[in-house]
Order: C-alpha cells, then structure tokens, then sequence
C-alpha cells in the first residue's frame, strides 16, 4: 500500500492547544515538515514567544527556548552568537510580540542580519491576550480596545513589518505569505523551506509573514476568517518577495 | 606574580575572560563603559564573541540566549540601564540559566548623575524585578576583590543555575589599582550543562527551556524548587570580612565603596583610643543575617553607612532585631562620604550622642 501521507517527525505527539480554525497548526505542521524534509531537526533550535505560540515549545521535536514578550530575536541573536555555524535558529513570533513590544529587537537583528528565520504569524490582533489591538490590526477593525474600530487619526495606521524590514540593508530574504487556502500553504511552505535554505547557506537574516487567522478574537467562524484573510487583509498586506539578496550574498 | 595596574572596569573584564567567560553582550553607559569597551577589544583576541546590542533590555536577552546555549556569558550595566535588565533578569532566574551581571550603580533615581551611588541595593537584593525570586549579589570593595568576586560569581551562578549580580559603583568603576591576578584562585569544579538547548544532535530527546507554567500547581512547585536552591544559597554562600570582631565595643556596618571608607575612618577612630570594629558584608545576598545577629547581643551600638538614603540599614534593623541600637549615616546623589565626616560620626556616637 502507498503511503500518501504521514506525520512528519518535526511535531511531537502532544495535541496543540489551538483554538478551532486557527491557522497555527498548519504553520507549524509546514514549519515541522520543512525542518524533517532538511534534515536538520537535531541540530536546530527554535525560541518560542509569548502570546498564542508560547507553547509551540511542547508541539516542535527540536531544542526550543522560550524568550520574553517581544525578545525573542535577541534571544535567538545569544544563540546564534554562541553555537557552531551549523546549528538552525528559529523565532516563532506573533505580531503583536514582534511589531509592539518586541520592534526594537526585530529591526536590530534584521540590521544585523543575524543568520536566524523569523517565522511572524500576522492575524491582526493580540489572540491569547484577550483579542486587543495589534500594531497590524487593520483600519477600522474592531477589537476589545478598539471597539469603534480602529480609527487611524487616533491609532495610527497598521504597520506592514515586511515592507519595513526590506528597506534595511541586513535583510536577507523577506516574503509575505498567507494560509488561507490549500493553494498559498503551498506556497508558505516553500517560502520557509527557501527561508530555512538561506539560513542553512549561512546567507543572513531571513523573514517569512504569514498571514493567519483568529476567529475566536475575529468573533466569526472558521470559514469566513479564512476569507477575512483574502478579502481584507491580503489587500493591506500584500503577499510578496519584499527583499531578495541571497544572489549577491551568495 | 605580576601585578598590573588596570580600571576598575577593565579589572571586571579581564576577571571574566579568566574566569572562562568568552561572551559578552553589552550597552554603553556611564560609569561602566570601560568595560564595554575592554570585553570589544579583548574577547576577539582570546577567540570569544562581543556583541553591542541595541539595547539594555536586547542584550539581557541575548545572555539569556547565550546561557541557554550552555556557555558562560555577562552583561553590564549602570543604574538606569540596569533597571532595563530586571525584566531579564527575572526571565533567567525564572528559567533557572547562569549568568553575571554587572551593575556598576551611579546616583538616581533617574537620570541622576553619573557619580557613584549604592542606592540600588534595594533593586539587587530584593529580586528588582516581578517575582518570587532572588539573585546572589556579590560587592567587591577593592579591585583585588572584584577579580575574585568575578570568579566566585560564575563559579556560584553555574552551581545553582542562577543570574548573579556583581555591585559596584561609579568610583571602583573608574578608579585605578594593581591587581595580581595570579592570587586569584581559579574555579576548577565543571559544570555539566546537560539542559543546555544546543541542538540536540540525537543525544536524547528534545530540551526545553522555560519559566512559563500556565498550570498554578506546577509553577508552586517551581517556586518551591527556586525557593529551596536560595535557601541553600542562604546556608553556603555568605561572604562578610570583619575586623576587630574579637574586641570591639561596637560595629559600624559598610560595602562596597564606602565599606574601605569606612575602615580608615575605623582605623582612625581606634587611634584615638575609639574600641569600634568594622562589618563588611561582601554577600548582600545572601546577607549575613547571622553575623550581624551575633554581633549585635555584644556590641553596644551599630552605625550603618551607605552611599544612599539609607537601604542596606534595613537589612542590618532586620537582623539586629532591637538587640542593639542602630543608627545610619548616609550620603546620596552620587556624594562620596569623606573619611573624616564618617570619623566624625563614630566619634559622636561613641561620645554617647544620638545621631538619629
């Protein structure tokens, strides 16, 4: 008998404590794969944050530290900086960690063009912290603490980290991404794997966006978010390559 | 046995390459930026890394990553730039990683000034930041001593797997001595760090580092743990140098800075026919509770001098317990207490006079 699919040996056992219809499962099961598929799970090692990921720490089969709201490219920097060159280093961030509180630590290592992949979920609001605005909450979206929805004369305007990041010279390989359909998981998928690759090339910093969802926060059904994703956010946040040095670095 | 005239700062960081330290993550500030500047010069020569972050709370963070990889790593950093290290510093107690850092203290609070101060005692001592936690704070007085505190500090942070603070101040920072870094005794003992997150390379399943436990039982239980290593780190790791402690009437109590002030002024005063000793926490924490205590059922009076308004004093009240009567004699805002103003005091207090 063919085997057409099998766990890939990049997750533990451990059942995730996702909410029904996140997208966080399908970004860590491409992560995982990817990981096995460069056969590199022993030697990599990720830094879980905080917000809804902070327990991908149980759910990846790899070394993983946790780091503080927002720390986590510094963390992964300290590694980076102490381990041989062939250890893999991943952050598994979310936005409101790597776009509020943690914007000083991201734009510095991408200056830096640590040689690390920043994995950065981007659903538009904080999830675990109760569905609160995020730097990249769109115009007019509702949340708990924009319950008007957010009104850009007084929030400001969302931040597009992609773009953001692109304009440093560091920056290696940045793409934006989405899951929302079987077709663009694909297409993430190969975005980390050509992530993952740079980094293994010792090419620099790399970062994947990756548009998702939160339909507990978002208050709609796991259907409609996925449509969210297409017909509000991907028109904000465009899916793309925004940086693309690994020919000169190479 | 050679001794080498060096900054204070520069003394910290040569300690710690000789302490087999070969990383360093760092941020300028006054008064502690010789250091900075040493560890960028020095650890590439001897084959280690030295990364400016962008940040003070960046390169905390970036220790913790380092001491999660397993090796021996520092930071630094001056009162206000500490502060920024305590959301860190709390993490890698909470996480259970070693690591030292420094805190060469200046004047607060603020900005305050760049003079030395000890009014960050409280910060050190108390945990600083959110938590039940503590972290050994070790306070050289002289340069000699910051080379062998340096060494103790990884030596103690490897054994319980726990940050330690070296406290100093603005003037030991800067000032210049000979240092015979021969004397200084090597720690020998190894520190397996089979925890480390390093990449597991098939040596046994995938580690995990943390100080998250969501589930309220769990986490007690990791207090109680935490809890339990302090209460170790209580029983073996007091430092205190006293002088006279076989004759003297009574004790004035300093560290640090003011600690070698204070025993000229100790010095002087016993000229004059004065029978007053001297006890120098070096630990302060642990804080030796129990020689203060001891002291105390004998001594007819403990004055307590710090550079701040007066913080270590409530630690000597503590262990004290009304057994004797303590006063304080405090300079802040970066003043540096002279020998004679402190004579002055002893002099008053042994003539009977309450000072406060």
């Amino acid at each position: 008998m063919k085997t057409v699919f099998e766990k890939t040996s990049g997750l533990t056992e451990k059942e995730t404590h996702y909410c029904p219809g996140c997208t966080h499962g399908i970004i860590h099961r491409i992560t995982a794969e990817v990981l096995e598929e460069l056969n590199v799970l022993e030697q990599t090692i990720g830094v879980a944050s905080v917000g809804c990921s902070v327990l991908s720490y149980d759910y990846f089969n790899c070394d993983m530290t946790q780091a503080a709201h927002g720390r986590a490219p510094a963390v992964a920097t300290g590694i980076r900086r102490v381990l041989p060159e062939d250890r893999i280093i991943f952050t598994y961030q979310g936005d409101g960690d790597l776009a509020s509180i943690g914007m000083g630590e991201i734009v510095h290592s991408a200056a830096r063009s640590e040689n690390i992949t920043v994995i950065f979920v981007n659903n538009a609001i904080y999830g675990m912290t109760g569905g609160q605005m995020a730097p990249t909450t769109l115009t007019g979206q509702k949340t708990v603490t924009s319950p008007e929805g957010r009104n850009t004369a007084m929030q400001g305007l969302p931040i597009r980290v992609a773009e953001m990041l692109s304009t440093l010279d560091g920056a290696t390989y940045i793409e934006r991404v989405s899951v929302h359909d079987v077709a663009h998981i694909m297409k993430t998928k190969k975005a980390l794997k050509r992530a993952f690759e740079t980094q293994k090339a010792g090419l620099g910093f790399t970062m994947i966006e990756i548009l998702s969802t939160c339909p507990t926060n978002w208050g709609i059904d796991p259907e409609e978010s996925l449509s969210f994703i297409k017909e509000e956010m991907i028109p904000y946040y465009p899916l793309g390559v925004f940086q693309d040095r690994r020919k000169e670095k190479g | 046995m050679v001794k080498v005239l060096m900054k204070g700062n520069e003394v910290i960081g040569e300690a710690a390459i000789q302490a087999d330290c070969y990383y360093f993550f760092g941020y300028p500030i006054t008064p502690q930026s010789e250091l900075v500047a040493y560890m960028a010069k020095r650890l590439p020569e001897v084959g280690g890394v030295f990364l400016q972050a962008e940040s003070e709370i960046s390169a905390i963070n970036m220790v913790y990553g380092a001491a999660s990889a397993g090796v021996r790593v520092m930071t630094s950093s001056s009162s206000p730039g500490f502060s920024l290290k305590q959301e860190g510093i709390s993490y890698l107690a909470g996480a259970e990683l070693p690591a030292v850092i420094v805190n060469v203290g200046r004047g607060g609070p603020g900005l305050g000034n760049i003079q030395p101060a000890q009014s960050d005692y409280f910060q050190v001592t108390k945990g600083g930041g959110h938590g039940d936690y503590y972290t050994p704070v070790l306070a050289p007085s002289s340069l000699q001593e910051i080379a062998e505190l340096t060494q103790e500090g990884f030596r103690i942070a490897d054994q319980y797997r726990t940050p330690v603070i070296i406290l100093g101040d603005g003037m030991l920072g800067q000032m210049m001595e000979p240092v015979d870094f021969d004397a200084v005794e090597k720690v020998d003992q190894v520190f397996a760090k089979e925890w480390a997150t390093t990449g597991t390379k098939g040596d046994g399943g995938p580690k995990t580092i943390t100080s998250l436990d969501l589930n309220d039982v769990l986490l007690e239980e990791r207090n109680h743990r935490l809890q339990a290593k302090y209460q170790e780190i209580r029983d073996k790791e007091v430092k205190v140098i006293c002088h006279y402690e076989e004759e003297a009437d009574w004790f004035v109590v300093a560290y640090g800075t003011v600690g070698r002030i204070v025993q000229s002024a100790v010095e002087k005063a016993r000229e004059e026919g004065v029978n007053v000793g001297l006890i120098r926490p070096v630990s302060l924490w642990p804080f030796p509770h129990e020689t203060i205590s001891g002291f105390s059922e004998t001594s007819s009076h403990i004055l307590v001098v710090e550079m701040s308004a007066g913080q270590m004093v409530e630690d000597v009240r503590l262990a004290v317990e009304g057994k004797a009567p303590v006063s304080f004699y405090g300079r802040n805002g970066g003043v540096i207490p002279s020998v004679g103003e402190i004579l002055e005091q002893i002099m008053k207090i042994d003539a009977g006079v309450t000072v406060r």
